[in-house]
């Protein structure tokens, strides 16, 4: 199965009401799949709103806990994880 | 309670003793800067920080702070070790407490031990600057009739960037 992992934290979480999710891909992924496409497709599958929450330009994404662009590519079996503004120390 | 205790011990390239540790736990600064004594060093500089009982106004009446286990880890490591690349760090020790934490309570200690002050300070400085902005932390303030996410403060994150100058 060509799935991957999706993970929300903090205020995030409580805005899409879970903290983490499944997301089947399409079967030909050897290329991967951008993570702006990810979006797409969660809000696809879950929920329209979360497209505009998931693309705010405030929320940081982080491919196997390292932050990358949106035009990185996502691979099956990766974690992915959507993160807001972070308020450490 | 999706956060758990995680204590990291290793040495890196640079020689620096890195001790990094994200706990629900609190912690003994004493203990701490005495093990940060060991190595011989000239000085150790530390950051102790309490929570608050106000903030913007609003009495706090708990704290309550997450983190994303494994990658917060490994971003305090790359931040002590951009410390240890700019300035002479022997040994270096970050405490990040998770959980419901209250007014008084002990929530980050950071410590550098160097031979010179000058450096124990400035990385001491540098490391709780990038903490606030730079690792996977968000704190909720749970007052009197309601509860909030805390915004990053712009005034952080100009601070944190001036380091880059």
């Amino acid at each position: 199965m060509n799935s991957i992992n999706i993970q929300f934290f903090a205020s995030l979480r409580e805005e899409v009401g879970k903290d983490k999710i499944s997301l089947t891909l399409p079967a030909d992924m050897s290329a991967g799949l951008p993570v702006s496409e990810i979006v797409n497709k969660l809000a696809q599958q879950e929920n329209a709103a979360w497209q505009s929450i998931l693309e705010a330009s405030d929320i940081l994404v982080a491919v196997n806990q390292t932050l990358v662009d949106r035009d990185h590519c996502v691979l099956p079996g990766d974690e992915v994880a959507f993160l807001p503004p972070v308020t450490g120390g | 309670m999706r956060s758990r205790s995680f204590l990291l011990l290793l040495e890196v390239s640079l020689s620096v003793d890195i001790k990094i540790a994200v706990q629900v736990e609190d912690f003994d600064v004493t203990a701490e800067t005495a093990r940060l004594s060991i190595f011989g060093t000239g000085g150790i500089n530390s950051f102790t920080g309490i929570v608050r009982h106000q903030n913007d106004d609003s009495e706090v009446q708990c704290l309550r702070l997450e983190h994303y286990p494994g990658m917060t880890e490994s971003q305090i490591l790359a931040i002590i070790q951009d410390a240890a690349e700019r300035w002479d760090v022997l040994g270096a020790t970050v405490i990040h407490r998770v959980g419901d934490l209250y007014p008084g309570d002990q929530i980050v200690f950071v410590g550098v031990a160097s031979p010179h002050r000058g450096d124990a300070f400035d990385a001491c400085e540098f490391i709780i600057d990038y903490l606030k902005t730079r690792a996977t932390f968000w704190k909720k303030e749970l007052l009197p009739d309601s509860e909030r996410w805390l915004k990053t403060r712009q005034s952080d994150v100009d601070t944190a960037n001036a380091w880059q100058k």
